[in-house]
């Protein structure tokens, strides 16, 4: 019994200075700056190993999941949201703005109006869990294209109606990612409008990178140059909050 | 000639690093979501093949629950591990490593030829004539070296989305993106058994010359 507690015990202690190391390694300026590098080697070999416009998988109708899993916020604690929740979101506004020639504001009959692009696909979250769906919804290209973005944009900032544990969410990808055709401002899921908890009445789909990236309740997206002053500058809810990578291809 | 290679050596310790700080930091990831599941999708208990155990926090890097860490570790440390599994390839191929030690042959496959491997494995009799390892040192060495080790950058890059559209065919033939997550965590604890097995051998047959060894090469 000794021998197994003393076995234990060394485990155990040996886990403590390797943690310990590790802990030195992630706080010194060195590790930092690996740790932030690191996301943008992947992103730089996945996108050189593949075509711009290469596609994620799409599934056929018949692989769409039981049901699709809402998490982080089901809804907006608002009283307009309510309002436009009861009414069909009749008098909910998406605008393009920033950067742009021709700011848009666009109703939701507006934004159905547009070319449409009906898709498949997986939705893979950081936590390690994934369902499939089909989204329809104008590629966010067509937006960005209707508004004419301006020589020096470099990101697409994606504003929303909720808050979560307080905080406005917001999400950012850059120009590749908001001109991928797969990327579209989808309004409905699994040929119904989005229900509450997937974001009604609008929502992004970023096929190529984890689900935090796929802003909810959309209100604006808005063009910028830097995200230095968009809320902590990490460029996104998750990024500012807890440091999760900003790149979210892996 | 030296009992190990410049190239073995180095390629030995770096990989116990990375390999330590993966599978410690991708505990740490499997705390945020312990169901397993096969085929493409799968979010919910009901979908999943297995439940795993929460993993205490000495188990973990860091040392408690943190996503975004863990993960800033397994995605820095996934480059070394992989490009240094990749050139130890290379080097195993080009300095005959791969064909004269690991290669196993027809003969050793025989039912006898096993069964007399093991027995005298059971009995702690590793002496054995002609090549550097035998029968049972070569497979377990060919099944890391072949399958876990490999098996751990493919399905890592089957379940990233950046690297999907790239090799959409690598997610099929793994069976899914959550088969692929499932062997991920698979092969990690093959890797664990692995690790098992290979300390407790060293530690039986003379560890601090074993470990000399493979620092300094040691005579062949």
């Amino acid at each position: 019994m000794t021998g197994s507690v003393g076995r234990r015990g060394f485990v155990a202690g040996m886990s403590a200075l390797f943690l310990g190391a590790c802990n030195k390694v992630a706080e010194s300026s060195v590790g930092k700056s690996l740790f932030e590098k690191a996301p943008g080697w992947h992103k730089a070999v996945q996108r050189s190993l593949a075509d711009r416009m290469a596609l994620a998988i799409e599934y056929p109708r018949s692989a769409i999941s039981p049901t699709f899993k809402a998490n982080g916020s089901k809804t907006v604690d608002t009283d307009f949201y309510r309002a436009q929740l009861e009414n069909g979101f009749a008098d909910w506004r998406l605008e393009v703005r920033g950067m742009v020639a021709k700011p848009l504001s666009l109703s939701l009959d507006e934004v159905r109006a547009l070319p449409q692009r009906t898709q498949v696909t997986r939705h893979d979250c950081v936590e390690g869990w994934s369902a499939i769906g089909e989204w329809t919804g104008p590629q966010l290209s067509t937006l960005l294209e209707m508004a004419g973005v301006q020589d020096g944009a470099k990101f697409v900032v994606f504003r929303c109606a909720d808050k979560y544990v307080g905080r406005q969410y917001y999400e950012s990808v850059d120009m590749v990612d908001a001109m991928h055709p797969q990327t579209i401002v989808a309004h409905s899921l699994n040929g119904e409008a989005l229900p509450e908890g997937n974001g009604a009445p609008l929502r992004m789909r970023i096929e190529r990178q984890l689900g935090y990236k796929h802003a909810k309740y959309l209100a604006a997206i808005e063009v910028v140059d830097t995200l230095e002053n968009i809320g902590e500058g990490m460029g996104g809810y998750w990024e500012d909050r807890s440091g999760y990578q900003w790149y979210a291809g892996m | 000639m030296k009992k190990h290679a410049l190239s073995t050596r180095i390629w030995h310790w770096i990989n116990l690093i990375c390999v330590t700080v993966l599978f410690m930091s991708g505990l740490n990831i499997s705390n945020a979501h312990r169901f397993l599941y096969w085929g493409d999708y799968g979010f919910a208990a009901e979908h999943a093949w297995m439940a795993v155990p929460r993993f205490p926090g000495w188990m973990t890097i860091p040392g408690h629950y943190n996503l975004a860490v863990a993960r800033d570790w397994h995605i820095l440390m996934a480059w070394p591990f992989a490009v240094g599994l990749l050139v130890m390839w290379v080097a195993m191929l080009v300095n005959g490593h791969f064909w004269r030690d690991l290669r196993t042959t027809f003969a050793e496959w025989k039912p006898a030829a096993v069964w007399h491997d093991i027995v005298q494995h059971a009995k702690f009799n590793f002496e054995h004539s002609g090549g550097k390892f035998n029968f049972l040192q070569k497979v377990a060495y060919g099944v890391v070296l072949g399958v876990f080790l490999p098996g751990m950058v493919f399905t890592g890059l089957a379940i990233s989305p950046g690297f999907e559209p790239a090799a959409p065919w690598l997610v099929e033939v793994l069976g899914g993106r959550q088969s692929a997550r499932t062997l991920h965590f698979l092969f990690a604890w093959g890797l664990f058994g692995f690790a098992v097995l290979h300390v407790g051998l060293v530690l039986v047959t003379g560890p601090v010359k074993q470990i000399r060894d493979m620092i300094t090469g040691g005579k062949a």
